[in-house]
């Protein structure tokens, strides 16, 4: 198996809209590369690239070393699984299972082989006589997933696949599409505007905005170190805390409330400063370096309780742990969570990218 | 009251259709004596056979039946065809110069035929057509394409695209998505644009008249209106009535069965434009 | 294969059908209509630039033609439009055998005009024929008429027969326009108070404009080119007080075998008819972008 590389594909669509700028990315063998972004960015665009759907206005697709774009569609041997499943609604389970089979000519016996091995896979052995207008719509998701695995493409390509189904079906059939993946030691392309699918699923993401590379990182580093204020903010649940603030004298001058700047190439005349709900360290009575913070809105989530502060003239929200509520507590922002980023490109600034360890 | 107003409306229309039609049947079983009585007996006492035994042994009315089956099937035939493949195609374009070739067509379809019957007429005899059945099929199935294409381009327009896409993906080739994909999938404006130019064939007379000239080939339109011949006054209204009812049993069945969809192809193609 | 190349390819027989059948076909008849036919033994073809359409001008068989045509067209659409919208009105309603009734109003539409047309000869035959008689019964008339004798009766009975054809097609358009017209605006006209009447007037007919505007102009492009009712009913009598455009071409092709005029007649008289068209589409057209 051989590694998917786009290199600096852009697209633009007759009438000059601009889908994607110089994108270029690696899908690894046997990985799971998500795109992530949101609606507009130009994924969806990439992947019908990928498939051969669209027609790259420049840049180059390989697999391994050998040029994929001059491959036409149906010789790229990808199987697709569209959003809205797009199942032949005239042919049977079965027969939507093999088309693609019986198309490329092969022997009766191992489609029919195949097909039975690939519905018992994705437990729909017992619908193959159905239409695809009888069945509900995880089954019709499965049959979808099982016409792109019936061939065993060298690549899978997914576009939005679960968006359709309703949020607890969207949840098991997450799990079972990783470990599907991790069972057939697949190459896949999954585009997503969903970033917990895209978290739990991906071995490394590709973030897009606005047919832009934002981000590729694995998903741990993508939350942890992301590249630039858009990333900060489009991932995690509930989103990063974001201030704009201007520099003088060693600190960060926000409405009310004084941040220290750390060392190094941080030091700009205006500077974003982010921090995560979750890193937010709030208690109800004072503690060292802590602000005092009035709440606002208290917003139970169950497991946890979504504050929304005012400590001094800014707003923070923060995630703390179901408990006794009071109007007034106190907040610490641990300084080594703290996130810095350009106050004109938004790029991220570490504060000691020189400190040898 | 307003139930009232609406039996009545339903009652007028009902009689406003049926009434020539069934002027012709009650003529056509009515003993000749009845036929030219004034003032005028409505109910024919007893009915009678004679008339259509008498036009079935002056005139060959089932040749003329089959003429008409026979171009019209063919004519449909390729109409539809190569209609389908047109659709196909404009169904997938984009919008702009699908739009142009839509309207295009449209605008053919408006000639009024007068302009190209003489041409037509140079054409089929050159090609020794008169009296041919390509000689009629063919310029009925182009006559008739545009409607066609009408129809079944938003048929085709209706398929969502991915499964078209997913069908490529799939390997299938452009002839393979047409046959598998896109036509079973129109299947409903494929039999409604059948219909509907399987009627207009039937119906033409113009071209039928002027390039049919042999009984032997005369399709039911010309074949009938010859039958009052040079004198109208001596014309048996008895026979005239009965060849009336059997040019025009069949596209009644074709009517009652296929309603819907006459009504749904006619629309689609006038509402659009 | 691009997708370009095999869409054309896809395109090309219904181009090729179209050309041959169609377009070639116009251009020979204005082709045609600049020569001259020549009569002498045979028929010999020569050039005769506008001479056809000079003699156009000076025919004044071909302006009452004309005129019969216009009438035709004019009375006819009108008709099959007020007709139709009241079909349709009334197939719109919800009663039970709807269905069966939509059927019956579409049948007229199928049955061949040329066919219908020895049926209306029959129904207005002047000795035997039970449109006389049932005027009679009703009082209408004291004395038979002799229907296809006068030519102001025979000019209504081909447009009785044209308005019994074709009205169900213009009532299936407008029908489909009702449907289209949104559930909700009729019940606001109603919860303003607006009476039955004013809300046709005023909320039915103009959202019915567009689908009316095209089954108008389909209806009078083909009542223009009438041929078969025309042929079969009247053969353009009586004195030629119904022959129309299409038949008087019909004429000099077949009988008169002067080819070129009768080219000439159809070309002029498919320019005439589409003046009026496009007065009518650009008036729509400003009435919509206003």
């Amino acid at each position: 198996m051989d590694d998917l590389r786009g290199e600096a594909i852009s697209k633009v669509f007759p009438g000059g809209a601009r889908a994607l700028e110089q994108v270029s990315f690696r899908a690894r063998a046997g990985q799971v590369l998500t795109l992530l972004g949101p609606s507009g960015c130009g994924k969806s665009t990439l992947l019908r690239i990928v498939a051969g759907l669209e027609e790259a206005t420049s840049g180059r697709l390989f697999l391994g070393e050998r040029p994929f774009d001059g491959v036409p569609t149906g010789q790229r041997d990808v199987g697709f699984v569209f959003q809205n499943y797009a199942l032949y609604p005239h042919l049977s389970v079965e027969d939507n299972l093999s088309l693609g089979l019986r198309a490329r000519g092969r022997p009766r016996a191992e489609t029919a082989a195949r097909v039975r091995r690939t519905a018992e896979l994705l437990g729909i052995g017992a619908l193959l006589q159905r239409r695809p207008g009888q069945l509900s719509g995880g089954q019709q998701q499965r049959v979808a997933l099982g016409r792109a695995l019936v061939r065993e493409p060298r690549l899978y390509l997914l576009d939005e696949p679960l968006s359709n189904l309703d949020a607890l079906l969207r949840e098991s059939m997450r799990s079972e599409l990783k470990l599907l993946f991790r069972r057939l030691n697949a190459t896949v392309l999954y585009v997503t505007h969903d970033q917990a699918e895209a978290m739990s699923l991906s071995d490394e993401v590709l973030l897009l905005d606005d047919g832009r590379v934002r981000q590729c990182a694995p998903p741990q580093e993508l939350y942890a170190r992301p590249a630039d204020l858009f990333v900060a903010t489009f991932v995690g649940s509930p989103r990063m805390n974001t201030w704009l603030g201007e520099c003088a004298e060693g600190g960060l001058q926000l409405r009310g409330l004084r941040l220290d700047v750390p060392a190094g190439p941080t030091r700009r005349p205006r500077l974003w400063v982010g921090l995560r709900p979750e890193d937010v360290e709030v208690r109800p009575t004072p503690f060292e370096g802590a602000r005092e913070a009035l709440v606002e809105l208290a917003e139970p989530l169950g497991d946890r309780v979504l504050l929304t502060l005012r400590v001094g003239g800014e707003s923070l929200r923060a995630l703390t742990p179901p408990g006794a509520r009071s109007e007034r507590l106190w907040a610490r922002l641990p300084p080594e969570r703290l996130h810095w980023f350009d106050g004109q490109s938004g790029a991220r600034l570490d504060p000691r990218p020189t400190q040898a360890v | 009251m307003r139930r009232v107003g609406l039996a009545l409306a339903t009652a007028l229309l009902a009689a406003w259709s049926l009434a020539p039609v069934a002027w012709q049947l009650l003529t056509a079983v009515k003993p000749d004596a009845q036929i030219t009585r004034t003032p005028t007996v409505y109910l024919p006492d007893p009915p009678t056979s004679r008339h259509v035994t008498a036009l079935l042994a002056r005139k060959p009315m089932a040749v003329y039946l089959a003429n008409s089956l026979a171009v019209s099937a063919v004519a449909t035939t390729l109409a539809v065809g190569v209609a389908a493949l047109a659709a196909a195609a404009l169904s997938r374009s984009a919008a702009a110069s699908r739009d142009r070739a839509l309207l295009g067509l449209l605008l053919l379809a408006l000639f009024p035929p007068i302009l190209l019957l003489f041409p037509l007429y140079e054409g089929v005899r050159a090609l020794g057509w008169v009296n041919h059945l390509p000689g009629l099929a063919l310029p009925y199935a182009a006559l008739n394409l545009p409607l066609a294409v009408w129809i079944l381009e938003s048929g085709f327009r209706q398929i969502p695209r991915e499964l078209d896409e997913a069908a490529r993906l799939d390997g299938l080739g452009w002839l393979a998505r047409l046959a598998r994909v896109q036509a079973p999938l129109a299947a409903p404006s494929l039999v409604t644009a059948a219909i509907l130019v399987f009627i207009f064939c039937w119906n033409e007379f113009m071209l039928a008249l002027t390039f049919m000239t042999r009984d032997s080939h005369k399709t039911v339109t010309a074949g009938i209106a010859s039958i009052g011949g040079a004198s109208i006054y001596e014309i048996p209204w008895g026979q005239l009535s009965a060849a009336v009812l059997l040019a025009t049993a069949p596209l009644v069945l074709l009517v009652l069965v296929f309603e819907r969809r006459i009504a749904g192809g006619l629309t689609r193609g006038a509402v659009k434009g | 294969m691009s997708s370009r190349t095999s869409r054309l390819l896809l395109l090309a027989p219904a181009a090729l059908l179209v050309t041959v059948v169609v377009g070639l076909p116009v251009l020979r008849v204005l082709q045609l209509s600049l020569m001259r036919a020549d009569l002498d033994g045979g028929i010999s073809l020569a050039w005769g630039g506008l001479d056809a359409y000079a003699r156009l001008w000076g025919d004044a068989r071909y302006w009452t033609c004309l005129r019969n045509t216009a009438v035709f067209t004019g009375a006819s659409v009108a008709l099959e439009t007020a007709l139709g919208v009241a079909f349709a009105l009334v197939l719109h309603q919800r009663f039970h055998g709807r269905g069966a009734l939509r059927a019956l109003v579409l049948l007229p539409w199928a049955l061949p005009t040329a066919v219908m047309a020895l049926a209306w000869a029959w129904i207005f035959n002047d000795s035997f024929g039970v449109a006389n008689d049932l005027l009679r019964r009703l009082g209408v008339l004291e004395r038979p008429v002799a229907w296809l004798g006068e030519p102001a009766t025979a000019m209504a009975v081909l447009v009785l027969a044209d308005v019994w054809k074709t009205t169900p097609f213009v009532a299936l358009v407008v029908l489909a326009g009702l449907q289209g017209i949104p559930e909700g605006v009729l019940e606001a006209a109603r919860v303003d108070g607006l009476t039955a009447w004013q809300r046709l007037r005023h909320v039915t007919l103009p959202l019915l404009t567009p689908a009316l505007l095209v089954a108008v102009v389909f209806r009078a492009i083909q009542a223009y080119g009438a041929f078969d009712l025309v042929y079969v009913i009247t053969g353009g009598g009586p004195g030629g007080s119904t022959e129309t455009v299409s038949l008087y071409a019909f004429q000099h092709y077949f009988r008169y075998l002067d080819f070129a005029y009768g080219s000439a007649v159809a070309v002029q008289g498919v320019l005439l008819a589409l003046l009026p068209l496009a007065l009518l589409l650009r008036w729509a057209r400003r009435r919509e972008a206003r």
